[in-house]
């Protein structure tokens, strides 16, 4: 869905559902998610509907995604960082269950 | 617990927030700036530091006004004033007290006032598939553009109204992304309707010029640029893959991988709300703000709010309404006697005017077109967060909810995490015209802290004094 106007050198490797990814360094989660791909980022609570990334300021919770294991954090709010595991949020985060 | 106690403190790091803490600091009193961003910039100026430093093909894209930020970036860091970024303000008390997150652990804060420059958010556009992967606001792509350096790849198509729509469009146009059209929901009737107040805009002709050059920058490009548009709609499977709108009587049909919404900003309330402050409904430009004085204070004397927050003025305005922010409170703070107060604002009294003068005719020009406002399809989502249309509202309202609170025991629109920032104003404009009553008797959500998620390991883990009281 997005692609950076020049080549980046500088990069970061992360994991986005598992897969490995390299991205640029400095960017946030959000915006390095949809360089890579196209559709949903996430599901939503009440009828699981996809969604993504519509504001990239903070303000519509559209972006929320699992990072680094912790649910509904606003990707857009967060920097890309090496080693980073990204995942969607799928529905509502479920607290106390084991992965 | 160990509670930072500062003579001012200011939310927000764009233009208001960075100006009101350099002008306070100037007058000798105790600054500390809280931003959620890593960097100050708001939106408006948003990586101006980095662009500046590092991306100079980008700066040469943002142009002029965008480099202008730059400065003021500066002012704000030779100030002294402390800058406490990254961390996000989910409370804030009438007796000055601040609670905020780094994401790790809460900090309280403490200041005789606060100035609140939360700055303003893009109105919502609830048109049928706006919730769609792939559809985002204007806004957004310009935060891309000024934060990663990036566009949207593939065909896009830019939607909607307003100062931004163009220019945002030819920076992306200039970037390189790939605009096959530009569907504005202003029409010639909307130009006509701001003619009267061109007399008045004279003093804004630098801005006028601009927005003429940009439109004939974007037809040069050989772009399309429809008016009167009209029925937008998005479709696709699993992401937008289709928008379709009718202009000059005629229906029309993209197909993108990209659709972007814009229908001007309108100011985020929802510190201003939670502190209870006065809020009024701003009838021509349909959207509540703050009351406050010429000096931006609120209705709650310790707290003042200056820039977009309080009424959108635009990035210029926002920061002289931050200096007389930063003023006044050196003024009741004592620092400053009345004489040197009125000094200091004089000038920037004078400077406002050039900056505000054009806003009649804007208002005139871009207001919202009704079918944004009051969405007529009653499968359009509305609230995006809860999934309820605006149909779900208007049943409400057809049997007894009177306003955005009671529509709380029906539906959970506006209880969703944006907390109604995305909802607000459409479920407040569906309500009064449901109930043939002005949006202004109709009311707004009732917003409660957290403003912003906060788990509970951030809050025990609270910053806590050495010494166990």
């Amino acid at each position: 869905m997005l692609k950076t106007r020049h080549d980046v050198t500088d990069r970061v490797a992360v994991t986005i559902d598992g897969e490995p990814a390299s991205v640029p360094a400095g960017i946030s989660v959000a915006a390095a998610v949809l360089t890579t791909k196209d559709g949903a980022t996430r599901t939503t609570a009440v009828s699981g509907i996809g969604r993504a990334p519509y504001c990239m300021m903070g303000v519509c919770f559209e972006c929320l995604m699992d990072i680094d294991g912790i649910p509904n954090r606003q990707a857009c709010m967060v920097t890309v960082a090496e080693g980073m595991a990204i995942a969607p949020q799928h529905g509502a985060s479920r607290l106390g269950e084991a992965e | 617990m160990s509670v930072r106690t500062y003579d001012v403190i200011v939310v927000g790091g764009g233009p208001a927030g960075m100006s009101a803490a350099a002008q306070a600091s100037q007058h000798g009193l105790s600054v500390a700036l809280i931003d959620e961003q890593s960097a100050v910039g708001g939106q408006i100026y948003r990586a101006v530091d980095d662009v500046t430093a590092r991306r100079g093909g980008d700066l040469a894209l943002l142009g002029s006004e965008y480099t202008y930020g730059k400065s003021v970036a500066d002012a704000f860091r030779e100030s002294g004033a402390d800058h406490i970024c990254g961390h996000t303000v989910w409370q804030l008390g009438q007796d000055g007290t601040i609670w905020s997150t780094d994401g790790a652990k809460a900090q309280a804060f403490e200041a005789s006032h606060i100035v609140l420059a939360t700055g303003a958010l893009e109105r919502p556009v609830p048109v049928p598939g706006w919730t769609l992967p792939g559809v985002m606001t204007a806004g957004a792509a310009q935060i891309l553009l000024k934060t990663s350096g990036m566009i949207p790849d593939g065909p896009v198509v830019i939607a909607g109204s307003g100062p931004l729509l163009l220019l945002v469009a030819d920076q992306l146009i200039r970037a390189g992304a790939d605009i096959r059209a530009i569907a504005e929901t202003t029409s010639m009737q909307d130009y006509i309707r701001g003619a009267p107040h061109l007399l008045r805009a004279t003093k804004s002709w630098p801005y006028l010029q601009k927005g003429l050059n940009l439109r004939k920058s974007i037809k040069a490009a050989g772009i399309p640029i429809y008016s009167r548009t009209r029925n937008i709609s998005i479709e696709g499977e699993g992401r937008a893959s289709q928008i379709r709108f009718k202009a000059g009587g005629e229906q029309r049909a993209f197909d993108v991988s990209t659709v972007l919404l814009h229908q001007g900003v309108v100011p985020n309330t929802q510190a201003s709300r939670q502190l209870r402050l006065d809020h009024m409904w701003h009838s021509k430009q349909r959207y509540w703000h703050p009351v406050v004085d010429d000096w931006g204070q609120s209705s709650v004397p310790s707290v003042f709010v200056a820039g977009d927050g309080a009424g959108v003025l635009g990035a210029r305005a926002a920061e002289i309404k931050g200096r007389l922010c930063g003023v006044q409170i050196a003024f009741l703070q004592g620092r400053i006697g009345a004489a040197v107060r009125d000094e200091q604002a004089a000038p920037l009294l004078d400077e406002t005017d050039d900056h505000v003068s054009i806003r009649p005719m804007l208002d005139a020009v871009f207001t919202p077109p009704k079918d944004i406002l009051n969405p007529p399809d009653d499968a359009t989502v509305v609230c995006r967060c809860e999934e309820i249309t605006a149909g779900n509202v208007r049943n409400a309202a057809a049997i007894g909810a009177q306003g955005p609170n009671q529509l709380k025991a029906f539906y959970r629109a506006g209880m969703g995490p944006c907390q109604g920032r995305m909802c607000g104003l459409t479920v407040t404009e569906i309500l009064a015209a449901s109930h043939g009553r002005s949006p202004k008797d109709i009311g707004a959500y009732r917003i409660r802290p957290p403003l912003k998620p906060l788990t509970l390991s951030e809050l025990a883990d609270m910053a806590v004094d050495e010494v166990a009281e």
